[in-house]
């Protein structure tokens, strides 16, 4: 394209948005006063923005052109990115383990208390995040109430702990069961709906935990929430807030720890091919022998396990729950983890949760600007990279001639 | 190979601690760092940002006269979307960025969150809008003021107001289900029942954001209230009472402070002529509070929102006790704040042992051509 | 009796009002099976765009009628211009991504436009003007039925007609049946399968405006939050009618609408959305593809 054509085309569209922006961004009315402000300066700043983000978009698409052209001949090799290299790589991936531990480890002493507690909440991310991963990304079964699993642990601790002054230790697991019953409740009716059918009712099941927690209020104590709910103790040793902080951090650390094993070793196990075989075909999958009933509960059940440990965190952090931390907008960005950092891809789901909520962290620069940025941004990782941050490689197995024989 | 890798560590680490000191270095000690949490983005930032305005309002009076003692004040905003875990990130953000004082936060739910880590760093919080009793009755945050009065004093007078002033019996009691309008409305039945003389007929909760209200105003109408007591905020309000005059109702409607606004007047139009709400002790002739407004026009060319008023008065409150008190010291500031009565727009204050604001009582308004005016 | 007919009456008005939303969604969802997030937020700028044109003529002395219409047609150029925007920007690269990065982006373009409008505009709740005026022959029955109800009954009947004949008889009709068939074979047989889906994001949004003005005049108030909780309950209506079939939409709107009108009436409206989604689920149970929705047979 020539660049007179590029400018016209660059001319055009910023005209469009001035003309899509012209009524919400130019006028603004005052219906008591009766006064009408145009803010024409608006339909300029946005024309020129338009355009040279247009320019910038095609100056980058261009290099990208051409560092394709360049690239042709080595193309032939499907390309892996860096981490996938290094994970292939077991002396690199053991070097960079060590490292990403290493400075987890001494993150705390370098950083303020609010780093650390941000990080916590990144790290929280993480394990609902992976724990989605297994519903959504390994069992392909769209979930968009994971929230009320993360209730009812975060529950489970509060209620427990506020009536019976039962330990942070004593209802982790107790948390983790319960959401895994809720799991399978939830599993059960909902087992022949296909795809969009089942996300519409894992909605309105969230909705549901959320709306009860909401009005029983001699169960729940309503929308007052729950107050003073005890941090975690050590060996029965209570925590100054700063030290407290570090000490669930250490935690969440052990936690993701802990998960990425257990989630790692599920997806090679009989189990994790079984869900990846129901999320590629599940007629082909029945035809193989895999009762599917059975493996989508566990799906079902062992995502909500994992909810529900990290709900019983929550409430330990925040020392305050109540409903409005468990609306729809917070299993979406659950979801937006998972997807975001690579569907089934535990590394790319690391990278998901840390970016997404760091970020709007981190964003708090822009002030109100952003939840704007927030959406844009977004967007944008998903049109640029739809496949997610890291997407997960597919287990291929290559058929090699001479070593044909010898393959058990 | 292991001196390797402790190389990379050492890199690694000094990357990580040059990233996070970055932005904070600047660490100027001869100002006065002042807080403001609340919701400044998400469905209720129309609660926070009216509160950001007026302390800037403050604060930029205060710096051009040259600050207090010398000292500059800065402003540290922080939103926390209402959100109590947000609130506990925002909470400690504030904290390890050293602020001495914090307005805020505005909704219950997300203060409670948070107070906990304000009273362990010994910080003065005074929030204009959170009215949830446990917060200074509780006597479990002697850091906390505020300049509303608590829920406590509020459902009693909607409930009295409604039997005993105007004499009817059978009461609906109806709120949003949120953390500030159930509390409101649970007081107000217990009020009426333990008065005697009324009568709970329906009491129940209502989805906030839901595109109609008609069957619940059915319900109502049903049940033969003779009067609604809404615990809530105003969009919900000026919808039922649209509502409530579509389908002929003539039941009184009476409020709470989430309603005493003037957007609920502008958006519920002629709907809202009638309506009773309770509100803070009336401010319209106080001269501070028309200054305040005046500023606010002239300054951001709109009319300050919600809690706008309370806002304005703590934030004036706090730059006081900091002058009296010559420093930033919680007992210090205390001291000042119980004993030395101030002048803001919401009255001629000073604050309880508890940390509620003496003379800052609720009263009933009634909308009367299209302006709250006070019910004798 | 007379409770049960005022009821229902509400919650017949309530499930034309989702309907008005849900049949947008349900048409994109037909097509390129994607749940459009962004639906609702497309119905508040809907809503918030004729808001500020009838503001604006009121303020300069237009009569009513010029004023509905003008802010109408208004609502319905802008919020069809953002639903081809916001297709061709966040929807279009990803044609071939995998099935959720779709939705992601959807999420991402309702929380921005949420965000450009609370920026450009205000947080606050702004009052809407009244532009279906309470009609006088209406008055004996306004306890139980008012004016602006009829108003949406009627369009929303209207409408649905107009979309049935489109769909059914029109070319545009047949190329959309036919996208969303098979979204090569219609490329094959000469469909422009872009163009059909713009055209379908178009009708999707220009009904979406109606929605907002209708529904806003209605209720009397907006604000840049209103899209949210309405396109999450037209969606669940859409899914519960059978999503991608128009009739579906509308009949799943209705039995939403009741639902939650007589849960109110006759339960308690705590509880009002608990059973709308209890409901939805029963249903689903029994027909798993909803109450009008064709049932997929999948062949091996």
């Amino acid at each position: 394209m020539s660049v007179f054509k590029q400018g016209m085309r660059g001319l055009f569209i910023s005209l469009w948005f001035m003309f899509l922006t012209f009524p919400i961004m130019v006028i603004k009315v005052d219906p008591i006063e009766r006064i009408v402000r145009w803010r024409w300066e608006n339909c300029l700043y946005i024309g020129v923005g338009t355009f040279l983000v247009y320019f910038l978009l095609q100056y980058l698409l261009h290099r990208k052109l051409q560092s394709v052209e360049s690239n042709t001949e080595k193309d032939n090799e499907p390309r892996e990115s860096i981490i996938h290299r290094i994970i292939a790589n077991p002396q690199q991936r053991n070097i960079m383990v060590g490292i990403l531990l290493a400075v987890a480890i001494i993150f705390p002493y370098f950083s303020s208390s609010y780093q650390t507690n941000v990080m916590t909440t990144a790290l929280m991310y993480v394990v609902l995040g992976l724990g989605l991963n297994i519903v959504v990304g390994m069992a392909g079964l769209l979930d968009l109430g994971y929230v009320a699993f993360y209730a009812v642990g975060a529950y489970t601790y509060a209620l427990l702990n506020h009536h019976f002054q039962l330990g942070f230790w004593t209802v982790l697991p107790i948390g983790g069961g319960l959401a895994a019953i809720f799991g399978i409740m939830l599993g059960f009716p909902v087992l022949r709906l296909r795809g969009d059918y089942l996300a519409i009712v894992t909605l309105g099941f969230g909705e549901i935990i959320r709306l009860v927690l909401e009005n029983w209020g001699e169960f729940s104590k309503g929308p007052s929430g729950i107050s003073n709910i005890a941090r975690p103790g050590f060996f029965g040793m209570e925590f100054s807030l700063d030290s407290a902080i570090i000490y669930l951090y250490y935690l969440m650390i052990l936690f993701v720890i802990v998960t990425i094993f257990i989630v790692n070793r599920l997806q090679d196990s009989r189990l994790g091919r079984a869900w990846i075989a129901l999320r590629e075909d599940e007629i082909a999958c029945q035809a193989m022998g895999i009762d599917k009933r059975k493996t989508k509960l566990v799906a079902f059940s062992l995502g909500a396990f994992w909810a529900g440990i990290i709900g019983v965190v929550f409430a330990a952090k925040t020392t305050f729950i109540n409903p409005a931390s468990f609306t729809f907008l917070e299993s979406a960005i659950i979801l937006a983890i998972v997807v975001l950092g690579g569907m089934g891809s535990i590394v790319g789901v690391i990278f998901g949760a840390l970016v997404l909520i760091l970020l709007p962290e981190y964003l708090r620069a822009l002030s109100e600007y952003r939840m704007l940025a927030f959406g844009a941004i977004l967007v944008a990782m998903m049109v640029f990279r739809p496949q997610g941050l890291i997407s997960n490689i597919r287990r291929t197995y290559r058929f090699d001639k001479t070593q044909s024989l010898n393959v058990k | 190979m292991k001196l390797m890798k402790s190389k990379k560590l050492i890199a690694a680490a000094a990357v990580m601690m040059m990233a996070m000191y970055a932005p904070g270095a600047v660490n100027a000690a001869d100002t006065i760092k002042f807080g403001i949490a609340g919701p400044h983005s998400g469905d209720l930032a129309s609660y926070g940002l009216p509160s950001v305005n007026a302390a800037k309002l403050v604060i930029d009076k205060v710096n051009a006269k040259g600050g207090i003692n010398g000292k500059k004040i800065e402003m540290l905003i922080e939103d926390d979307v209402c959100k109590p875990e947000i609130a506990t990130n925002t909470a400690t953000k504030l904290v390890s960025e050293g602020v001495q004082v914090v307005l805020g936060h505005i909704c219950s739910g997300a203060t409670v969150a948070a107070m906990p880590i304000y009273r362990d760093a010994k910080i003065l919080v005074m929030s204009p809008s959170a009215t949830t009793d446990p917060l200074t009755l509780s006597g479990e945050y002697p850091n906390f003021f505020r300049t509303i009065a608590p829920n406590a004093a509020q459902s009693p007078t909607m409930a009295d107001f409604a039997v005993n002033k105007l004499g009817l019996t059978k009461i609906a009691v109806i709120h949003d289900k949120g953390d500030y309008g159930k509390p409101l409305a649970e007081g107000a039945k217990k009020a009426v029942e333990d008065g005697g003389k009324g009568k709970v007929v329906l009491f129940e909760g209502i989805t906030p954001g839901a595109v109609d209200y008609s069957a619940i105003v059915q319900k109502i109408k049903q049940s033969g209230a003779e009067a609604v007591i809404f615990g809530g905020y105003h969009p919900e309000a000026s919808k039922i009472v649209s509502m409530m005059k579509k389908k002929r109702l003539k039941t009184e409607f009476i409020s709470d402070d989430g309603v005493k606004d003037d957007t609920f007047i502008k958006v519920a139009g002629k709907d809202a002529e009638g309506v009773y709400a309770v509100g803070p002790e009336d401010v319209t002739s106080n001269k501070m509070s028309i200054a305040a407004k005046e500023e606010h026009k002239a300054a951001f060319k709109s009319d300050p929102g919600a809690f706008f008023d309370g806002a304005y008065a703590a934030t004036t409150a706090m730059v006081n006790a900091i002058e009296k008190a010559g420093s930033t010291d919680l007992e210090a500031l205390k001291k000042v704040l119980q004993s030395e009565k101030v002048e803001t727009p919401v009255g001629n204050i000073n604050f309880d042992e508890k940390g509620d604001a003496v003379g800052v009582g609720y009263s009933m308004y009634q909308v009367q051509g299209g302006k709250f005016v006070v019910v004798k | 009796m007379d409770y049960f007919i005022e009821l229902f009456l509400g919650g017949i008005t309530r499930g034309a009002i989702y309907a008005l939303i849900a049949l947008g969604y349900t048409m994109v969802y037909g097509i390129i099976g994607l749940i459009n997030f962004a639906h609702g937020e497309i119905y508040m700028i809907g809503a918030f765009t004729s808001f500020i044109v009838a503001t604006v003529l009121s303020i300069y002395g237009f009569p009513l009628l010029a004023i509905v219409l003008i802010a109408g047609v208004a609502a319905v150029i802008w919020s069809s211009a953002y639903g081809y925007t916001v297709e061709k920007i966040a929807y279009k690269p990803l044609r071939h991504a995998p099935r959720l990065s779709p939705l992601i982006s959807a999420i991402g373009m309702s929380v921005f436009l949420q965000n450009y409008v609370l920026l450009a505009q205000t947080s606050d709740f702004l009052p809407f003007p009244e532009l279906i005026p309470e009609f006088a022959f209406m008055e004996p029955v306004a306890h139980i039925i008012g004016s602006s109800d009829i108003i949406i009954l009627i369009t929303t009947a209207v409408i649905m007609i107009i979309l049935t004949v489109v769909i059914k008889f029109t070319r545009v009709g047949k190329a959309m049946r036919a996208t969303a068939q098979d979204r090569t074979m219609a490329m094959l047989v000469g469909i422009n399968v872009n163009r059909i889906i713009s055209a379908t994001f178009i009708i999707g949004s220009a009904l979406a405006a109606i929605g907002g003005l209708l529904i806003a005049s209605h209720v009397g108030q907006i604000n840049f939050y209103i899209g949210f909780l309405a396109g999450i309950k037209a969606f669940t209506a859409a899914v519960l009618g059978g999503i991608g079939s128009i009739p579906g939409a509308v009949l799943g709107s209705l039995v939403l609408g009741l639902t939650e009108s007589f849960a109110t009436g006759y339960v308690s409206s705590d509880y009002e959305d608990v059973f709308a989604f209890s409901l939805l689920v029963l249903i689903l149970i029994f027909k798993p593809s909803g109450l009008l929705g064709k049932a997929e047979t999948k062949k091996v």
